[in-house]
């Protein structure tokens, strides 16, 4: 069971401003119901004064979500626009008297509604710039993609090093096994790459050529040997096979990559931008692995370097 | 009414008989019961005595079928890995999407560190196991077939007998985790063709950390635990005495008690069901309603999140249990409601109430009388509800 402050249980249990506002002329809608929390921020903005005279929200979540919203919501009455704009997720968290770690992104969800709803007062498009891969430390909110980044920008090897530069790994440890792969693979890449730095070698965020075949794959045991050309039919049609699923959640799959053991995709729709990612790929790689009869890794398009 | 508990699928109360056959254990009867005087004589007849106690439960031909554990897990653990180093030259392992993380995540592990080949078996949107696919995955390479027989979230029974005679017939070993039917549904070991089975005592009313798994007579069988020689050197470490003794007593009481389940019990859990789907729009029950556990009602409530329900219930003296993200961390809804297709407006609100033989009428009365006004409170809460019910269309938020 969650240790949650008394402020969060107040806020859950009798939520303020809770329901629609009629008379909102701002209004920020974030989330999604696939990601299990998503809210709407409405808001009556004095257009003389900037003043935000009344705030209302409806949430579909867990309890630090509508916790969240009502303390959200009471935050920024009777602040003007501007005002409001400087409050972060942390201090709807401080403001609740903190939240669990795995419960900060309820917190995000807030701010980003206040955001949303701001933007949409002032007649602006608000575009949403969260990112996520496959969340490694669901604590810190950090992915494979950040961490592979700093172990090759920092040239880290150890565990303790990733946690000191990324904070994962620093609080629950649950992670460290993840972590510790992620750490692995990137290393074995680095000692795959010739020893000497060719001038054509990428820096930092450039594509390398795609490998024309992945010739030292050893194909895995009792795998039938299918010629490139058919492996990437399979890999096509397989990912045909799952569209059907995600499109009925509003979803959708798409090949970008074959690299060797790696399949780079692109979601889209419903779960783009939420940790829902993460099991959405993680079944395209079953589906994957289980056409192929070979280990293969689906990662997120935005994993493939410089892209 | 001192709380009500409707989360027996999650652990169970420790029987009053069960704590009192176990007591002797500690101060009295504390020997070892590999030792040579009559301290652990004594507590090897006890542990004797035990072993028959499950075997009456389980049906099983004989007592030494009966290997005790630690756990459920260590069973299911046990099981798999014995039959991989039983036939090392198999590879493949035949499991479903459905199964306990007791299961699932050894398979991953298997998969990513050792390059065993893993099938897992999908389900219909009732939970029914896709037959079509396990007869196609079926092959002389497979060296075990791991289906749960009870599912934990809905109570889905798989053809637990058809399946593992399909196993047998390609010559694969078929275990089944059997942690959630134990004790509430009969069953014969003796006359069928299951060849290990997991149990955990603390799902039945005996204490936490004590387990057994059955184990065929001329199963070929690796231990996973090696050192002493206790239990016929299938799983070395001093015996749990106490647990063991307490799981003893539990089965016995199971097999006395098998009758209410499936009949009071039973009833119970049906007139709870209907009285909430009737009185609440919009919710379903999820699994095969049909072909499931006594005990375990399973609804998904749209348009509302799980863990809000829980607290709300919480707050009603009603304890119950969710397979919504924000219960465990995480913020995918359950494997199992995604298995089934379940679409995320509902996955997300699945509440899970599962009875014992101690519930009586009178919580679920008291339930029924309070489960609808959370949902509607919550539901007055949610951007995908309005006053005239679910409007998942005119709320578009952004990155949906
Ligand atoms: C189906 C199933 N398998 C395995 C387990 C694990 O049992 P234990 O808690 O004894 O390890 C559980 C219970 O959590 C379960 O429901
Ligand atoms: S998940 Fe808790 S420290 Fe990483």
């Amino acid at each position: 069971m969650w240790n949650y402050t008394d402020k969060v249980k107040e806020h859950f249990f009798n939520p303020k401003n809770a329901g629609a506002l009629e008379t909102a002329n701002a209004v920020g809608e974030v989330g999604s119901i696939t990601c299990g929390d998503a809210l709407k921020l409405m808001m009556k903005v004095n257009p003389d004064t900037n003043v935000i005279e009344d705030a209302r929200f409806q949430t579909f979540g867990c309890g630090s979500a509508i916790a969240s919203s009502s303390a959200l919501t009471e935050m920024i009455i009777g602040k003007t626009v501007d005002e409001a704009l400087v409050i972060t997720n942390r201090d709807i968290a401080e403001y609740l008297g903190g939240l669990p770690p795995e419960k900060m992104h309820c917190s995000v969800m807030g701010a980003e509604a206040l955001r949303a709803a701001i933007a949409n007062f002032k007649g602006e498009e608000w575009v949403d710039d969260h990112e996520e891969g496959e969340l490694v430390c669901k604590c810190f909110g950090i992915d494979a993609a950040m961490i592979e980044r700093a172990v090759t920008v920092n040239n880290l090897t150890t565990l303790e090093e990733v946690t000191n530069y990324t904070k994962a790994g620093g609080s629950c440890q649950t992670c460290h096994e993840k972590i510790e792969e992620v750490l692995e693979a990137v290393l074995a890449k680095q000692a795959a790459k010739p020893p000497e730095k060719s001038p054509l070698l990428p820096v930092a965020g450039i594509k390398p050529a795609p490998a024309p075949a992945p010739k030292a794959d050893a194909p895995v045991a009792a795998a039938p040997k299918m010629t490139n050309v058919q492996r990437m039919q399979s890999i096509m049609m397989a990912i045909e096979e799952i569209r059907p699923q995600l499109q009925r959640d509003g979803g959708d799959v798409e090949l970008v990559d074959i690299d060797g053991k790696d399949i780079y995709v692109r979601l889209s729709g419903a779960c783009t931008g939420c940790s829902q990612s993460a099991s959405t790929m993680m079944g395209v790689q079953m589906k994957l692995v289980e056409k192929l009869g070979e280990f293969v890794r689906v990662k997120p398009a935005s994993m493939l370097v410089g892209a | 009414m001192a709380g009500i508990y409707l989360d027996n699928n999650a652990t169970t109360r420790v029987d009053d008989a069960v704590v009192e056959a176990m007591l002797p254990l500690f101060t009295q009867h504390f020997g070892n019961a590999s030792s040579m005087h009559a301290f652990g004589g004594a507590v090897g007849g006890l542990i004797e005595k035990a072993r028959q106690q499950v075997q009456a439960l389980l049906g099983a031909a004989h007592d030494t079928e009966i290997v005790f554990t630690a756990s459920g897990t260590e069973s299911d653990n046990t099981a798999i890995l014995s039959a991989l180093e039983a036939y090392p030259k198999k590879r493949t392992i035949i499991t479903s999407v459905v199964e306990h993380p007791a299961v699932l995540s050894l398979c991953d592990y298997l998969e990513n560190k050792r390059g065993i080949t893993v099938h897992r078996i999908p389900v219909d949107s009732r939970g029914n196991l896709d037959i079509d696919a396990y007869k196609a995955a079926l092959s002389p390479d497979v060296a075990i077939v791991s289906f749960m027989w009870a599912n934990n979230e809905t109570g889905t029974l798989f053809p637990i007998e058809e399946l593992a005679k399909m196993a047998k017939a390609v010559g694969a070993l078929f275990h089944t985790d059997a942690v959630q039917a134990v004790g509430k549904i009969p069953m014969r070991l003796a006359d069928s063709a299951i060849d290990m089975l997991s149990l955990s005592g603390h799902k039945l009313h005996a204490p936490k950390g004590v387990g057994a798994l059955y184990v065929k007579r001329g199963t070929r069988f690796r231990p996973m635990l090696r050192g002493g020689h206790q239990e016929r050197s299938r799983r070395a470490g001093t015996e749990n005495a106490p647990g063991i003794v307490g799981l003893g007593k539990a089965a016995e009481l199971a097999l006395q008690h098998m009758a209410d389940e499936n009949t009071r019990v039973r009833a119970l859990r049906d007139k709870l069901e209907r009285a909430i789907l009737a009185a609440v729009p919009n919710c379903f029950v999820t699994g095969n309603p049909d072909v499931r556990l006594p005990n375990t009602a399973n609804i998904a409530f749209e348009y509302i999140e799980g863990e809000a329900i829980l607290l709300l219930l919480n707050e009603n003296g009603i304890a119950a249990s969710s397979g919504s993200a924000c219960t465990s961390g995480s913020l995918e809804p359950s494997h199992v409601m995604r298995a089934m297709g379940v679409p995320y407006t509902a996955a997300h609100g699945a509440t899970r109430f599962s009875l014992s033989r101690d519930t009586t009428e009178e919580e679920i009365n008291h339930v029924i009388a309070v489960v609808p006004g959370i949902i509607e409170r919550l539901r007055a809460l949610s951007p995908y509800w309005s006053k005239s019910g679910a409007d998942a269309k005119g709320f578009a938020p952004v990155y949906s």
